[in-house]
């Protein structure tokens, strides 16, 4: 335990350090998309001034995945395939699963910290068109952290897939159909009228985690049931967890 | 005296994968050995004999497919945090935390094994200092030269106060002044009953800094003594190497010849080398030469060794262990 709190120090030292680039990798794509689609658009009136309500709780899920999943995965893919430092942390009287889930914990506490930059900022530029009622918070606590779990897991699951030259062709093969199925522009349920991308878009865990942050701040708009919801970010974290930890104990032991 | 690491009949075989590699390789193929507390031992051989699998298993980075090493009293297979908890490692790689300074480096491993803020703080200092790095503590290990990121990372596995210090080709790659240097450390600490395991392809840095070494070869260990004994056992000692030029049949009766000459103890073959082992060489290097004269053999190049390691090497395996 004394171990697995003194590794959590070393992360979040080298986090807290790393705060600016954290900020600036965590923000920008969020403000932007904020700026342009709860902010310009609406202005223009090319989009309904309501889509910011069902923008936001994307915007919200994609930032968390996305910086749970980085945290993982791109130090696990330096560290395994290039700079060996892994093997310090590996020679530390912990087990290697120890070493492990202390690497999913950094995930789940990077997201929640990218969360809680993001919410706020979107609520603010979005604000006037905003009718967020979140009822619920635990709710919005539980959707939170398993999302977080989940990406965090997801992005062991690549970092130590992946070798160090591959890392550009996972953004793109990986990522980008993952975000933009993720349906963190648009609501499940408005996908009824295309049944077939309905149903596909289901094996995406992004999915989920939008309609679960949907479900937590705007329940009066239409979102994916709650059953449904918990079962896919409660499976899909199960499994890249089991499959996250048998890979990264694969490659650390030979 | 106490055994601290006991090896017996250990094995590693790793299967083959995918369709590249179609037969299994014996990285370690059945080896036994033990080492006292205090000790300085050398594990020497050529690159892929087989070393670094070795330390591999004894500090729990790899798992054997056979036999059982106990490391100060505990079974590498069974109970590999408590055996990490006790060993201190210097990799071949350098695997310093290239996001920490220095002395954090030093710092956070200590702290990774529980050592108190004042008690870890003050020996990171008393290790930098040892160890010349103090000038740059507070910099990052990625603009260290080979030998400032060799000594940090030998002091990092000291911070803990390990009962072994185990150290994979502590000097390879290094100048002759930054590998004197460490040979110094290495030799204070062990002054100071510091027991150090040390895999080496120097046959100098073993012969220099071990009490006993055991030289490796394909998986297996061919021989285990001190450097006095071990070069002893080089057949009388010294070592002649002649280069030739000719027709098989005349360096045959070349080297046939050559054992009547005085002091000549064995005569080996190899290709176009004669290696002629004896336990004097004066006069004996021109006597081989007129005798090569009157066979009608030219020889291109002559070396006369003094008793090595290296010679031992040689004799054991026909192979040098630079190749």
């Amino acid at each position: 335990m004394g171990t697995m709190l003194a590794l959590l120090h070393r992360d979040m030292r080298v986090a807290r350090r790393e705060l600016k680039f954290f900020i600036l990798r965590v923000g920008i794509q969020p403000i932007l998309f904020t700026f342009i689609f709860g902010y310009v658009m609406p202005r223009l009136g090319i989009v309904q001034i309501g889509y910011a309500n069902l923008l936001l709780p994307g915007i919200l899920a994609l930032s968390m995945t996305l910086s749970g999943m980085q945290s993982v995965a791109l130090p696990l893919v330096v560290e395994f395939g290039w700079t060996k430092e892994i093997e310090d942390r590996l020679l530390a009287p912990i087990s290697i699963m120890g070493v492990a889930i202390e690497k999913i914990i950094v995930g789940i506490i990077q997201a929640v910290i990218a969360g809680l930059f993001v919410l706020p900022l979107a609520w603010l530029m979005m604000g006037t068109h905003l009718s967020l009622r979140p009822r619920n918070y635990l709710l919005l606590v539980l959707i939170a952290l398993v999302t977080s779990w989940l990406f965090s897991a997801f992005g062991m699951v690549m970092g130590t897939i992946v070798e160090p030259q591959q890392i550009g062709l996972m953004f793109n093969v990986l990522l980008g159909p993952m975000i933009f199925s993720g349906c963190a522009y648009y609501p499940w349920a408005a996908l009824q009228v295309i049944p077939w991308f309905q149903k596909l878009v289901l094996i995406n865990p992004l999915v989920y985690a939008s309609e679960g942050f949907r479900a937590a701040l705007t329940p009066q708009l239409p979102h994916m049931p709650l059953w449904l919801i918990f079962g896919g970010l409660m499976g899909f974290c199960a499994f890249f967890t089991f499959l996250g930890l048998r890979q990264f104990e694969r490659r650390s032991l030979d | 005296m106490e055994k601290v690491i006991v090896v017996e009949d250990l094995q590693k075989v790793y299967k083959p994968k995918g369709r590249k590699q179609s037969t299994e390789v014996k990285a370690i193929d059945g080896i036994s050995f033990e080492i006292e507390r205090g000790e300085f031992f050398g594990l020497l051989g050529p690159n892929g004999a087989g070393k670094t699998t070795t330390i591999g298993i004894l500090t729990t980075r790899v798992l054997p497919t056979g036999g059982r090493a106990i490391v100060d009293g505990i079974d590498v297979g069974r109970d590999p945090v408590a055996v990490k908890r006790r060993i201190g490692v210097c990799p071949q790689a350098n695997n310093l935390d290239r996001s920490l300074t220095g002395r954090e480096n030093l710092i956070f491993h200590a702290e990774y094994f529980g050592i108190a803020r004042r008690v870890r703080e003050r020996r990171a200092q008393e290790l930098l200092e040892r160890f010349q790095l103090q000038e740059r503590a507070d910099e990052k290990p990625t603009v260290y030269s080979g030998g400032m990121a060799q000594r940090l990372k030998i002091a990092r596995a000291l911070m803990h106060d390990p009962a072994i210090l185990f150290l994979d080709e502590p000097t390879t790659g290094l100048d002759p002044q930054a590998r004197r240097a460490i040979w110094d450390l290495l030799r204070e600490f062990n002054a100071k009953g510091q027991t150090i395991f040390l895999t080496t392809h120097y046959m100098e840095e073993a012969d220099q800094l071990c009490q006993r070494i055991a030289i490796m070869d394909k998986g297996r260990l061919l021989e285990m003594n001190t450097p006095a004994k071990l070069k002893a056992g080089v057949p009388g000692g010294f070592l002649i190497e002649l280069q030739v030029q000719s027709a098989d049949g005349e360096v045959n009766s070349l080297a046939s010849a050559l054992p009547s000459l005085a002091g000549v103890v064995d005569v080996k073959v190899q290709n176009n080398t004669i290696r002629v082992y004896a336990d004097k060489v004066e006069g004996l290097l021109a006597n081989a030469m007129r005798v090569a004269g009157e066979q009608g053999v030219m020889v291109t190049d002559a070396h006369v060794s003094e008793p090595s390691l290296e010679n031992l090497f040689l004799h054991l395996t026909g192979r040098s262990l630079r190749e």
